[in-house]
């Protein structure tokens, strides 16, 4: 199933848009998740950063985030308006102009990248400006309207920041923040899958090819639990290698088993028509939880432990 | 345009302009900083 979303006819506008039209592009319930793992994967960094350079760090973060959400939004304001969730944003909502979301996303993530560049260091600028493009090119453009997987490979976009926080503060790439990344990539699948076995029909009307819309419940069920234990075993690996202490090793033993164990009814389960979803939707939940306090666990290991080794 | 319609575009743009202020403000004050940073630093 292909269906593109082209931004050609702009949306008519009838409001005039506000400032708060412009902070809802940016995604900031998104933003929160990002600027966290961000923030997180910084403090967790072996070395010192000016807390001025460290705030910055985190702050062209975030405005990337933004920038790329801003995107996504002005490519997608056809998609937007034909789902139910979505259809109240300020594109399809007729209170912006589209190229004026677009030249919004474009600033924003043109500023977070220089920013970063010039306050913080070059290789945290460079991947930020990857994870930006990522976004909103390699998961919006490419491959949303285009595959099932989509939210496989596009999870790398949600996966970067933890590693732009943590380069931000060492300057260069090792074992542990590869590792934050592999967390969260392999963590978005489930997460997303989730929400959309209990929103499928939105899904479905937009024509975008989601795992349930395309290969069914069964298939997205079987494969949420399969991520889940693949994801259990990642979120452990940074135990392993030695990066991190034992607050954090027993964190993500407790947290992934509850995740795994939550996946299960899912995996296990097939549901009818008017079925209320609870299951899903607690795994949804507990998934959003789940990464709050696993990279909590890591900072506070940092903090309490001071290990975070350069491994 | 209806009288309502010309002073909601009128708020709007009032909103959008103190806003862009403050984070015009807002930057001034994160490139200051950030230039004493990397002056002690």
């Amino acid at each position: 199933m292909t269906v593109l979303a082209m931004p050609t006819a702009a949306a008519s506008t009838t409001l005039p848009s506000e400032w708060r039209d412009y902070f809802a592009l940016t995604k900031p319930r998104v933003m929160s998740l990002v600027v966290f793992t961000g923030l997180c994967g910084l403090l967790a960094a072996p070395g010192h950063i000016n807390p001025v350079l460290g705030f910055t760090a985190v702050l062209c973060i975030a405005l990337g985030a933004g920038g790329a959400g801003a995107l996504n939004q002005w490519w997608e304001a056809d998609l937007d308006a034909r789902m139910k969730r979505t259809a109240k944003r300020p594109l399809p909502g007729g209170r912006m102009e589209r190229t004026n979301a677009r030249d919004f996303g474009i600033a924003l993530s043109v500023a977070s990248v220089l920013i970063m560049g010039l306050a913080v260091n070059w290789l945290a600028a460079i991947i930020l400006a990857i994870s930006i493009l990522y976004y909103a090119v390699v998961y919006t453009i490419w491959l949303k309207p285009r595959t099932p997987q989509n939210i496989v490979i596009g999870g790398g976009a949600g996966a970067f920041p933890p590693l732009i926080g943590w380069v931000a503060v060492t300057g260069h790439i090792t074992w542990m923040p590869v590792l934050l990344f592999a967390i969260i990539f392999m963590w978005t699948p489930p997460h997303f899958w989730a929400l959309a076995l209990f929103v499928q029909s939105d899904y479905a009307k937009a024509g975008i090819p989601m795992l349930p819309v395309v290969a069914g419940q069964a298939a997205t069920r079987r494969q949420i639990l399969a991520y889940a234990i693949v994801l259990f075993a990642v979120s452990l690996a940074p135990w392993w290698i030695g990066g991190v202490g034992a607050i954090y090793g027993v964190a993500a033993v407790a947290l992934s088993a509850l995740f795994v164990a939550l996946c299960i009814p899912v995996a296990l389960r097939r549901s009818a028509e008017g079925d209320r979803m609870k299951p899903e939707k607690r795994l949804f939940g507990y998934s959003v939880l789940y990464l709050f306090a696993l990279f909590a666990a890591l900072v506070a290991d940092r903090l309490i432990l001071g290990q975070g080794l350069a491994a | 345009m209806t009288p309502e319609e010309q002073e909601a575009l009128k708020r709007a743009r009032r909103g959008r302009n103190v806003a862009l202020g403050l984070v015009l403000a807002a930057l001034v004050a994160l490139f200051y900083a950030i230039t004493w940073a990397k002056i002690a630093g």
